[in-house]
Protein backbone atom coordinates (compact mmCIF):
# COMPACT_ATOMS: atom_id res chain seq x y z
CA UNK A 1 0.00 0.00 0.00
CA UNK A 2 1.48 3.40 -0.81
CA UNK A 3 0.57 6.35 1.26
CA UNK A 4 1.19 10.08 0.29
CA UNK A 5 0.85 12.80 3.02
CA UNK A 6 1.63 16.16 3.89
CA UNK A 7 4.98 17.47 4.71
CA UNK A 8 5.03 19.46 7.67
CA UNK A 9 6.84 18.96 10.64
CA UNK A 10 6.41 15.75 12.90
CA UNK A 11 3.83 14.66 10.64
CA UNK A 12 6.32 12.02 9.12
CA UNK A 13 7.17 10.31 12.55
CA UNK A 14 3.21 10.39 13.27
CA UNK A 15 2.61 8.36 10.48
CA UNK A 16 5.68 5.99 11.22
CA UNK A 17 4.41 4.97 14.82
CA UNK A 18 1.20 3.40 13.98
CA UNK A 19 2.33 1.38 11.34
CA UNK A 20 4.66 -0.68 13.88
CA UNK A 21 2.15 -0.98 16.29
CA UNK A 22 -0.60 -2.33 13.34
CA UNK A 23 2.51 -4.85 12.89
CA UNK A 24 2.58 -3.29 9.49
CA UNK A 25 6.22 -3.61 7.15
CA UNK A 26 7.62 -0.41 5.61
CA UNK A 27 9.37 -0.60 2.83
CA UNK A 28 9.98 2.71 1.97
CA UNK A 29 10.09 6.47 2.60
CA UNK A 30 10.17 8.65 -0.21
CA UNK A 31 10.80 11.97 1.02
CA UNK A 32 11.03 14.74 -2.36
CA UNK A 33 11.45 18.49 -1.93
CA UNK A 34 10.62 20.09 -5.08
CA UNK A 35 12.05 22.99 -5.20
CA UNK A 36 9.23 24.88 -6.98
CA UNK A 37 6.27 24.11 -5.06
CA UNK A 38 5.91 25.64 -2.08
CA UNK A 39 7.40 23.68 1.56
CA UNK A 40 4.01 22.82 3.42
CA UNK A 41 2.17 20.70 0.22
CA UNK A 42 5.17 18.62 -0.32
CA UNK A 43 4.37 14.91 -0.50
CA UNK A 44 5.76 12.30 1.70
CA UNK A 45 5.27 8.84 0.23
CA UNK A 46 4.83 5.84 2.57
CA UNK A 47 5.35 1.98 0.78
CA UNK A 48 4.36 -0.08 3.61
CA UNK A 49 2.58 -4.12 3.85
CA UNK A 50 -0.25 -5.02 6.04
CA UNK A 51 -2.56 -7.50 6.65
CA UNK A 52 -5.41 -6.38 4.63
CA UNK A 53 -7.83 -7.04 8.13
CA UNK A 54 -5.44 -4.37 9.71
CA UNK A 55 -5.82 -1.52 6.98
CA UNK A 56 -8.57 0.43 8.08
CA UNK A 57 -7.62 0.31 12.18
CA UNK A 58 -4.20 1.60 10.72
CA UNK A 59 -5.53 4.40 8.73
CA UNK A 60 -7.92 5.54 11.55
CA UNK A 61 -4.98 5.19 13.94
CA UNK A 62 -2.41 7.24 11.27
CA UNK A 63 -5.26 9.87 10.94
CA UNK A 64 -5.59 10.71 14.81
CA UNK A 65 -2.08 11.20 15.33
CA UNK A 66 -3.23 14.15 13.29
CA UNK A 67 -1.51 13.43 9.99
CA UNK A 68 -3.26 14.32 6.65
CA UNK A 69 -3.37 11.11 4.18
CA UNK A 70 -3.39 12.84 1.15
CA UNK A 71 -3.83 9.51 -0.97
CA UNK A 72 -3.93 6.34 -0.56
CA UNK A 73 -3.02 3.35 -3.38
CA UNK A 74 -3.57 0.20 -3.02
CA UNK A 75 -1.70 -3.14 -4.33
CA UNK A 76 -3.47 -5.59 -3.16
CA UNK A 77 -1.17 -8.62 -3.90
CA UNK A 78 2.59 -7.58 -3.60
CA UNK A 79 4.60 -10.72 -3.28
CA UNK A 80 4.46 -13.32 -6.42
CA UNK A 81 6.47 -16.44 -6.30
CA UNK A 82 6.03 -19.40 -8.99
CA UNK A 83 6.46 -22.83 -7.95
CA UNK A 84 6.78 -26.23 -10.69
CA UNK A 85 3.96 -28.31 -9.58
CA UNK A 86 4.37 -32.22 -11.62
CA UNK A 87 1.67 -35.01 -11.66
CA UNK A 88 -1.76 -35.79 -12.84
CA UNK A 89 -2.54 -31.91 -12.70
CA UNK A 90 -5.84 -31.87 -14.91
CA UNK A 91 -7.07 -35.65 -13.63
CA UNK A 92 -7.00 -34.38 -10.16
CA UNK A 93 -9.28 -31.24 -10.83
CA UNK A 94 -6.37 -28.24 -11.47
CA UNK A 95 -9.29 -26.61 -11.05
CA UNK A 96 -10.17 -26.99 -7.70
CA UNK A 97 -6.18 -26.69 -6.93
CA UNK A 98 -6.52 -22.97 -7.90
CA UNK A 99 -9.80 -22.55 -6.36
CA UNK A 100 -8.56 -23.40 -3.08
CA UNK A 101 -5.60 -21.01 -3.26
CA UNK A 102 -7.87 -18.24 -4.56
CA UNK A 103 -10.57 -18.66 -1.35
CA UNK A 104 -8.18 -17.77 0.50
CA UNK A 105 -9.28 -14.35 -0.21
CA UNK A 106 -5.42 -13.29 0.33
CA UNK A 107 -3.16 -15.08 -2.44
CA UNK A 108 -4.10 -16.17 -5.92
CA UNK A 109 -3.11 -17.94 -8.75
CA UNK A 110 -2.19 -15.38 -11.45
CA UNK A 111 -0.34 -17.30 -14.11
CA UNK A 112 -0.40 -21.02 -14.71
CA UNK A 113 1.66 -22.65 -17.92
CA UNK A 114 0.81 -26.09 -18.05
CA UNK A 115 2.94 -29.07 -20.61
CA UNK A 116 0.80 -31.78 -21.33
CA UNK A 117 3.41 -34.19 -23.28
CA UNK A 118 0.77 -36.95 -23.42
CA UNK A 119 -2.24 -38.45 -21.85
CA UNK A 120 -0.93 -40.67 -19.33
CA UNK A 121 2.25 -38.97 -19.03
CA UNK A 122 2.40 -36.86 -15.92
CA UNK A 123 2.14 -32.84 -16.87
CA UNK A 124 3.97 -30.21 -15.38
CA UNK A 125 2.92 -26.69 -14.72
CA UNK A 126 4.84 -23.44 -13.67
CA UNK A 127 2.06 -22.21 -11.35
CA UNK A 128 2.77 -17.99 -10.20
CA UNK A 129 0.97 -17.07 -6.99
CA UNK A 130 0.37 -13.33 -5.83
CA UNK A 131 0.08 -12.58 -2.18
CA UNK A 132 -1.25 -9.77 0.14
CA UNK A 133 2.10 -10.17 2.99
CA UNK A 134 5.03 -12.84 3.04
CA UNK A 135 2.78 -14.33 5.62
CA UNK A 136 -0.01 -14.53 3.76
CA UNK A 137 2.60 -15.92 0.89
CA UNK A 138 3.95 -18.69 3.48
CA UNK A 139 0.13 -19.46 4.39
CA UNK A 140 -0.65 -20.32 0.72
CA UNK A 141 2.00 -21.99 -0.66
CA UNK A 142 1.85 -24.58 2.63
CA UNK A 143 -1.88 -24.97 1.54
CA UNK A 144 -1.08 -25.95 -1.62
CA UNK A 145 1.72 -28.59 -0.33
CA UNK A 146 -1.14 -29.66 1.56
CA UNK A 147 -3.45 -29.81 -1.89
CA UNK A 148 -0.85 -31.28 -3.63
CA UNK A 149 0.12 -33.71 -0.98
CA UNK A 150 -3.70 -34.94 -0.75
CA UNK A 151 -3.47 -35.40 -4.65
CA UNK A 152 0.03 -36.80 -5.01
CA UNK A 153 1.72 -33.98 -7.43
CA UNK A 154 5.31 -33.35 -6.84
CA UNK A 155 6.04 -29.34 -5.86
CA UNK A 156 9.23 -27.62 -6.76
CA UNK A 157 9.37 -24.52 -4.96
CA UNK A 158 11.97 -21.64 -5.14
CA UNK A 159 14.70 -21.85 -2.44
CA UNK A 160 15.01 -18.63 -0.46
CA UNK A 161 11.68 -16.40 0.43
CA UNK A 162 8.99 -15.06 -1.89
CA UNK A 163 10.06 -12.74 -4.17
CA UNK A 164 9.68 -8.78 -3.07
CA UNK B 1 51.46 -41.73 13.90
CA UNK B 2 50.56 -44.99 13.16
CA UNK B 3 47.52 -45.43 11.21
CA UNK B 4 44.99 -49.23 10.94
CA UNK B 5 42.99 -48.79 7.54
CA UNK B 6 39.64 -50.57 8.10
CA UNK B 7 38.18 -51.33 4.21
CA UNK B 8 40.01 -51.75 1.27
CA UNK B 9 37.68 -50.35 -1.53
CA UNK B 10 38.25 -47.52 -3.74
CA UNK B 11 38.18 -45.30 -0.62
CA UNK B 12 40.75 -46.99 1.06
CA UNK B 13 43.17 -47.91 -2.08
CA UNK B 14 42.64 -44.07 -2.83
CA UNK B 15 44.19 -43.62 0.91
CA UNK B 16 47.18 -46.26 0.52
CA UNK B 17 47.99 -44.92 -2.86
CA UNK B 18 48.43 -41.96 -1.67
CA UNK B 19 50.15 -42.83 1.79
CA UNK B 20 52.40 -44.52 -1.12
CA UNK B 21 53.00 -41.04 -3.26
CA UNK B 22 53.38 -38.83 0.20
CA UNK B 23 55.88 -40.77 2.37
CA UNK B 24 57.05 -36.96 3.65
CA UNK B 25 53.43 -36.85 5.83
CA UNK B 26 54.86 -39.39 7.67
CA UNK B 27 52.26 -41.55 8.27
CA UNK B 28 52.89 -45.52 9.48
CA UNK B 29 51.01 -48.02 8.06
CA UNK B 30 50.44 -50.22 10.92
CA UNK B 31 47.53 -52.22 10.10
CA UNK B 32 44.57 -53.22 7.03
CA UNK B 33 42.22 -55.30 7.12
CA UNK B 34 39.28 -55.66 4.43
CA UNK B 35 36.48 -57.38 4.30
CA UNK B 36 37.55 -61.41 4.85
CA UNK B 37 40.99 -60.83 5.86
CA UNK B 38 43.49 -58.75 7.79
CA UNK B 39 47.43 -57.84 8.18
CA UNK B 40 49.32 -56.39 11.33
CA UNK B 41 53.18 -55.27 11.38
CA UNK B 42 54.17 -52.82 14.22
CA UNK B 43 56.81 -51.97 12.24
CA UNK B 44 54.90 -50.89 9.43
CA UNK B 45 53.41 -52.14 6.37
CA UNK B 46 54.14 -51.15 2.48
CA UNK B 47 51.42 -49.96 1.15
CA UNK B 48 52.41 -50.56 -2.76
CA UNK B 49 52.70 -54.43 -1.45
CA UNK B 50 49.70 -54.39 0.26
CA UNK B 51 47.84 -52.56 -3.14
CA UNK B 52 49.81 -55.32 -5.24
CA UNK B 53 48.07 -58.22 -3.12
CA UNK B 54 44.83 -56.92 -3.14
CA UNK B 55 44.71 -56.20 -6.93
CA UNK B 56 45.71 -59.57 -7.68
CA UNK B 57 44.43 -62.02 -5.12
CA UNK B 58 41.36 -59.96 -4.20
CA UNK B 59 42.81 -59.83 -0.47
CA UNK B 60 45.18 -58.26 1.40
CA UNK B 61 46.47 -60.86 3.46
CA UNK B 62 46.32 -64.88 3.19
CA UNK B 63 43.82 -65.67 5.62
CA UNK B 64 43.74 -65.87 9.52
CA UNK B 65 43.37 -62.38 10.47
CA UNK B 66 40.23 -59.96 10.84
CA UNK B 67 39.27 -56.37 11.08
CA UNK B 68 38.16 -57.25 14.76
CA UNK B 69 42.00 -58.27 15.54
CA UNK B 70 43.90 -54.83 13.92
CA UNK B 71 41.29 -53.22 16.17
CA UNK B 72 41.71 -55.64 19.09
CA UNK B 73 45.62 -55.39 18.74
CA UNK B 74 45.83 -51.85 19.35
CA UNK B 75 49.28 -51.78 17.31
CA UNK B 76 47.90 -48.30 15.87
CA UNK B 77 47.04 -44.55 17.27
CA UNK B 78 44.54 -43.75 14.61
CA UNK B 79 41.87 -45.73 13.34
CA UNK B 80 40.54 -45.21 9.72
CA UNK B 81 36.92 -46.80 8.81
CA UNK B 82 36.25 -46.59 5.68
CA UNK B 83 34.05 -49.78 5.07
CA UNK B 84 30.77 -49.17 3.49
CA UNK B 85 28.45 -47.23 4.70
CA UNK B 86 24.98 -48.94 5.84
CA UNK B 87 22.91 -45.97 6.71
CA UNK B 88 20.21 -47.61 8.77
CA UNK B 89 22.34 -49.94 11.11
CA UNK B 90 25.33 -48.00 10.94
CA UNK B 91 27.21 -51.43 10.77
CA UNK B 92 29.77 -52.79 10.95
CA UNK B 93 31.49 -49.68 11.51
CA UNK B 94 30.04 -48.26 14.41
CA UNK B 95 31.28 -51.48 16.14
CA UNK B 96 34.51 -50.47 15.02
CA UNK B 97 34.40 -47.28 15.87
CA UNK B 98 33.27 -47.89 19.39
CA UNK B 99 35.93 -50.41 20.02
CA UNK B 100 38.55 -47.57 18.69
CA UNK B 101 37.55 -44.70 20.83
CA UNK B 102 36.87 -46.92 23.77
CA UNK B 103 40.77 -47.89 23.59
CA UNK B 104 41.79 -44.70 23.66
CA UNK B 105 42.45 -44.51 19.80
CA UNK B 106 41.25 -41.58 17.54
CA UNK B 107 39.30 -42.20 14.83
CA UNK B 108 39.31 -40.84 11.16
CA UNK B 109 36.22 -41.70 8.81
CA UNK B 110 34.02 -41.72 5.04
CA UNK B 111 31.46 -43.54 6.58
CA UNK B 112 28.37 -42.22 6.76
CA UNK B 113 26.69 -44.85 8.66
CA UNK B 114 27.87 -44.35 12.29
CA UNK B 115 28.09 -40.86 12.04
CA UNK B 116 24.42 -39.97 11.26
CA UNK B 117 22.79 -42.78 13.06
CA UNK B 118 25.10 -41.79 16.64
CA UNK B 119 27.11 -38.61 16.56
CA UNK B 120 25.94 -37.83 19.68
CA UNK B 121 27.28 -41.37 21.57
CA UNK B 122 30.07 -41.65 19.50
CA UNK B 123 30.98 -37.88 20.18
CA UNK B 124 30.87 -38.80 23.79
CA UNK B 125 33.21 -41.43 23.50
CA UNK B 126 35.32 -39.88 22.26
CA UNK B 127 35.40 -36.79 24.69
CA UNK B 128 35.61 -39.45 27.28
CA UNK B 129 38.28 -40.95 26.38
CA UNK B 130 40.06 -37.47 25.06
CA UNK B 131 40.33 -38.51 21.99
CA UNK B 132 39.41 -37.42 18.36
CA UNK B 133 36.92 -38.42 16.16
CA UNK B 134 36.82 -36.57 12.34
CA UNK B 135 34.61 -37.50 9.22
CA UNK B 136 35.51 -34.93 6.79
CA UNK B 137 35.32 -37.56 4.34
CA UNK B 138 31.57 -38.01 4.91
CA UNK B 139 30.09 -34.68 3.46
CA UNK B 140 31.62 -32.77 0.38
CA UNK B 141 34.06 -35.66 -0.98
CA UNK B 142 37.43 -33.47 -1.05
CA UNK B 143 35.77 -30.56 0.03
CA UNK B 144 36.76 -29.31 3.87
CA UNK B 145 33.51 -28.13 5.16
CA UNK B 146 33.78 -29.45 8.15
CA UNK B 147 37.62 -27.91 8.68
CA UNK B 148 35.87 -24.81 8.00
CA UNK B 149 32.64 -24.97 10.62
CA UNK B 150 35.10 -25.95 13.21
CA UNK B 151 38.48 -24.02 12.62
CA UNK B 152 37.90 -21.49 9.59
CA UNK B 153 35.24 -19.94 10.59
CA UNK B 154 35.40 -20.95 14.18
CA UNK B 155 33.31 -18.39 16.59
CA UNK B 156 30.65 -17.38 13.91
CA UNK B 157 26.79 -18.97 14.59
CA UNK B 158 25.41 -20.12 11.52
CA UNK B 159 21.88 -19.55 11.12
CA UNK B 160 21.12 -22.36 7.61
CA UNK B 161 23.34 -24.54 5.72
CA UNK B 162 22.34 -25.07 2.43
CA UNK B 163 23.96 -27.30 -0.43
CA UNK B 164 24.01 -29.55 -3.14
CA UNK B 165 25.50 -32.96 -1.38
CA UNK B 166 24.63 -35.34 -4.03
CA UNK B 167 26.78 -35.42 -7.10
CA UNK B 168 24.91 -38.08 -9.25
CA UNK B 169 21.57 -36.46 -8.83
CA UNK B 170 23.67 -32.76 -9.71
CA UNK B 171 24.78 -34.74 -12.91
CA UNK B 172 21.66 -36.04 -13.70
CA UNK B 173 19.69 -32.49 -13.35
CA UNK B 174 22.77 -30.52 -15.24
CA UNK B 175 22.20 -33.06 -17.97
CA UNK B 176 18.44 -32.59 -17.95
CA UNK B 177 18.95 -29.09 -17.88
CA UNK B 178 21.44 -28.83 -20.84
CA UNK B 179 20.58 -31.17 -23.17
CA UNK B 180 16.85 -31.68 -22.89
CA UNK B 181 17.76 -35.34 -21.81
CA UNK B 182 14.58 -37.44 -19.86
CA UNK B 183 15.06 -38.47 -16.29
CA UNK B 184 15.84 -42.02 -17.71
CA UNK B 185 17.95 -41.04 -20.03
CA UNK B 186 20.30 -38.92 -17.98
CA UNK B 187 20.07 -41.54 -15.38
CA UNK B 188 21.47 -44.15 -17.75
CA UNK B 189 24.04 -42.32 -19.18
CA UNK B 190 25.20 -41.24 -14.97
CA UNK B 191 25.36 -45.16 -14.81
CA UNK B 192 27.41 -45.44 -17.86
CA UNK B 193 30.00 -43.08 -17.12
CA UNK B 194 29.94 -44.64 -13.09
CA UNK B 195 28.81 -41.60 -11.62
CA UNK B 196 25.46 -43.36 -10.28
CA UNK B 197 25.18 -46.84 -8.87
CA UNK B 198 23.72 -50.13 -10.10
CA UNK B 199 20.91 -49.35 -7.61
CA UNK B 200 20.38 -45.69 -7.62
CA UNK B 201 18.02 -45.42 -4.97
CA UNK B 202 19.93 -43.40 -2.09
CA UNK B 203 20.97 -41.11 -4.50
CA UNK B 204 17.80 -39.89 -6.44
CA UNK B 205 15.45 -40.53 -3.89
CA UNK B 206 17.74 -37.59 -1.99
CA UNK B 207 18.46 -40.33 1.34
CA UNK B 208 22.14 -40.08 0.55
CA UNK B 209 22.14 -35.80 0.69
CA UNK B 210 19.87 -36.36 3.85
CA UNK B 211 22.20 -38.69 5.80
CA UNK B 212 25.05 -35.74 4.78
CA UNK B 213 22.62 -33.16 5.47
CA UNK B 214 21.80 -34.97 9.19
CA UNK B 215 25.94 -34.59 9.29
CA UNK B 216 26.33 -31.17 8.74
CA UNK B 217 23.52 -30.10 10.82
CA UNK B 218 25.34 -32.49 14.33
CA UNK B 219 28.43 -30.84 13.60
CA UNK B 220 27.20 -27.25 13.10
CA UNK B 221 24.42 -27.19 15.51
CA UNK B 222 25.04 -30.42 17.51
CA UNK B 223 21.27 -31.51 17.39
CA UNK B 224 21.27 -34.94 17.31
CA UNK B 225 19.24 -35.08 14.57
CA UNK B 226 19.08 -38.47 12.41
CA UNK B 227 17.22 -39.50 9.06
CA UNK B 228 14.01 -39.84 10.51
CA UNK B 229 13.75 -35.76 10.98
CA UNK B 230 14.24 -34.91 7.52
CA UNK B 231 11.46 -34.17 5.24
CA UNK B 232 12.90 -35.74 1.99
CA UNK B 233 11.54 -35.52 -1.94
CA UNK B 234 13.95 -37.02 -4.52
CA UNK B 235 14.39 -35.90 -8.07
CA UNK B 236 12.91 -39.13 -10.02
CA UNK B 237 9.69 -37.39 -9.96
CA UNK B 238 10.99 -34.56 -12.13
CA UNK B 239 10.32 -34.23 -15.96
CA UNK B 240 12.31 -32.22 -18.66
CA UNK B 241 9.00 -29.81 -18.54
CA UNK B 242 9.89 -28.74 -15.29
CA UNK B 243 13.44 -27.59 -16.21
CA UNK B 244 12.34 -25.80 -19.95
CA UNK B 245 9.85 -24.01 -17.12
CA UNK B 246 12.49 -23.25 -14.46
CA UNK B 247 14.26 -22.16 -17.96
CA UNK B 248 11.49 -19.14 -18.48
CA UNK B 249 12.21 -17.89 -15.76
CA UNK B 250 15.93 -17.71 -15.61
CA UNK B 251 16.05 -20.07 -13.46
CA UNK B 252 17.12 -24.25 -13.11
CA UNK B 253 16.13 -26.85 -10.96
CA UNK B 254 18.77 -28.84 -8.62
CA UNK B 255 18.33 -31.08 -5.22
CA UNK B 256 19.33 -28.78 -2.47
CA UNK B 257 19.66 -29.74 1.06
CA UNK B 258 18.79 -26.74 3.63
CA UNK B 259 19.09 -26.87 7.64
CA UNK B 260 17.46 -23.55 9.46
CA UNK B 261 17.56 -24.47 13.17
CA UNK B 262 15.03 -21.43 13.87
CA UNK B 263 12.45 -22.60 11.86
CA UNK B 264 12.89 -26.52 12.68
CA UNK B 265 13.32 -26.78 9.30
CA UNK B 266 15.37 -29.85 7.65
CA UNK B 267 14.62 -30.80 4.08
CA UNK B 268 16.20 -32.69 0.90
CA UNK B 269 13.89 -31.13 -2.54
CA UNK B 270 14.30 -30.49 -5.79
CA UNK B 271 14.27 -26.37 -5.98
CA UNK B 272 14.14 -23.89 -8.00
CA UNK B 273 17.17 -21.47 -8.09
CA UNK B 274 18.32 -18.85 -10.53
CA UNK B 275 20.82 -19.51 -13.06
CA UNK B 276 23.49 -17.33 -11.15
CA UNK B 277 23.00 -18.34 -7.53
CA UNK B 278 26.03 -20.37 -6.21
CA UNK B 279 24.61 -23.42 -5.64
CA UNK B 280 24.02 -24.12 -9.13
CA UNK B 281 27.08 -26.02 -10.10
CA UNK B 282 27.71 -28.44 -13.29
CA UNK B 283 28.12 -31.93 -13.05
CA UNK B 284 29.02 -34.11 -10.25
CA UNK B 285 30.34 -31.29 -8.28
CA UNK B 286 29.34 -30.52 -4.51
CA UNK B 287 28.49 -27.20 -3.18
CA UNK B 288 27.69 -25.72 0.72
CA UNK B 289 26.57 -22.76 1.76
CA UNK B 290 26.79 -21.60 4.99
CA UNK B 291 25.51 -18.60 6.40
CA UNK B 292 27.37 -16.89 9.25
CA UNK B 293 26.53 -13.46 11.46
CA UNK B 294 29.79 -12.51 10.77
CA UNK B 295 31.25 -13.93 7.98
CA UNK B 296 28.23 -13.24 6.07
CA UNK B 297 27.72 -16.12 3.19
CA UNK B 298 30.38 -18.54 2.55
CA UNK B 299 30.30 -21.00 -0.64
CA UNK B 300 32.49 -23.68 -0.94
CA UNK B 301 32.37 -25.61 -4.09
CA UNK B 302 34.49 -29.02 -5.30
CA UNK B 303 34.77 -32.22 -6.02
CA UNK B 304 31.80 -34.62 -4.08
CA UNK B 305 33.85 -37.86 -4.94
CA UNK B 306 36.30 -40.29 -6.27
CA UNK B 307 38.85 -42.21 -4.22
CA UNK B 308 42.06 -39.42 -4.01
CA UNK B 309 39.38 -37.06 -3.64
CA UNK B 310 38.40 -38.62 -0.17
CA UNK B 311 41.72 -39.42 -0.06
CA UNK B 312 42.42 -36.08 0.40
CA UNK B 313 39.56 -35.23 3.06
CA UNK B 314 41.35 -37.96 5.25
CA UNK B 315 44.61 -36.81 5.36
CA UNK B 316 42.96 -33.90 6.17
CA UNK B 317 41.80 -35.20 9.05
CA UNK B 318 44.64 -37.03 9.87
CA UNK B 319 46.83 -34.07 10.06
CA UNK B 320 45.13 -32.29 12.12
CA UNK B 321 45.05 -35.15 14.28
CA UNK B 322 48.81 -34.76 14.48
CA UNK B 323 49.38 -31.52 14.72
CA UNK B 324 46.51 -31.31 17.69
CA UNK B 325 47.66 -34.64 19.31
CA UNK B 326 51.18 -34.17 18.73
CA UNK B 327 53.00 -36.28 16.08
CA UNK B 328 54.78 -38.94 18.16
CA UNK B 329 53.53 -42.35 18.06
Amino acid sequence: MKLEMKDSPGQLVAALTPISEFGGNIIAVIHQHEPESSSDTLGVQIVLEIAQERLDALVAAIKLQGVSILRLGEERLLHRQSVIMIGHLIQTDIGDTIGRIDATGSAEVAELNVHMPAIAEPSTALITIKATTRAEMKRALDLLRQVAAEKGLLIVEPLGGAEA
Amino acid sequence: MRIAVLGLGAVGRGLLQMLAAKPELGFVLTAVADSTSARIDPDGLDPVAILDEKCGTGRCAPSGLSAADVIASGAYDVLVELTPTNAMTGEPALTHIRSALESGRHVVTSNKGPIATDYSGLAALADDARVALRFEATVGGAIPVLHAIRDGLAGNSYSSITGVLNGTCNYILTRMDDEGLTYEQALTEARELGYAEADPTYDVRGIDAAIKLVILANTCWGLGVTLDDVAITGIDGLTVDALRLAATQDCTIRLIGEAVPAENLLRVAPRVLPRNHPLVIKGTLNAIMLSTDMAGEVTLMGKGAGSVETASALIGDLIAIRDRYDGSG
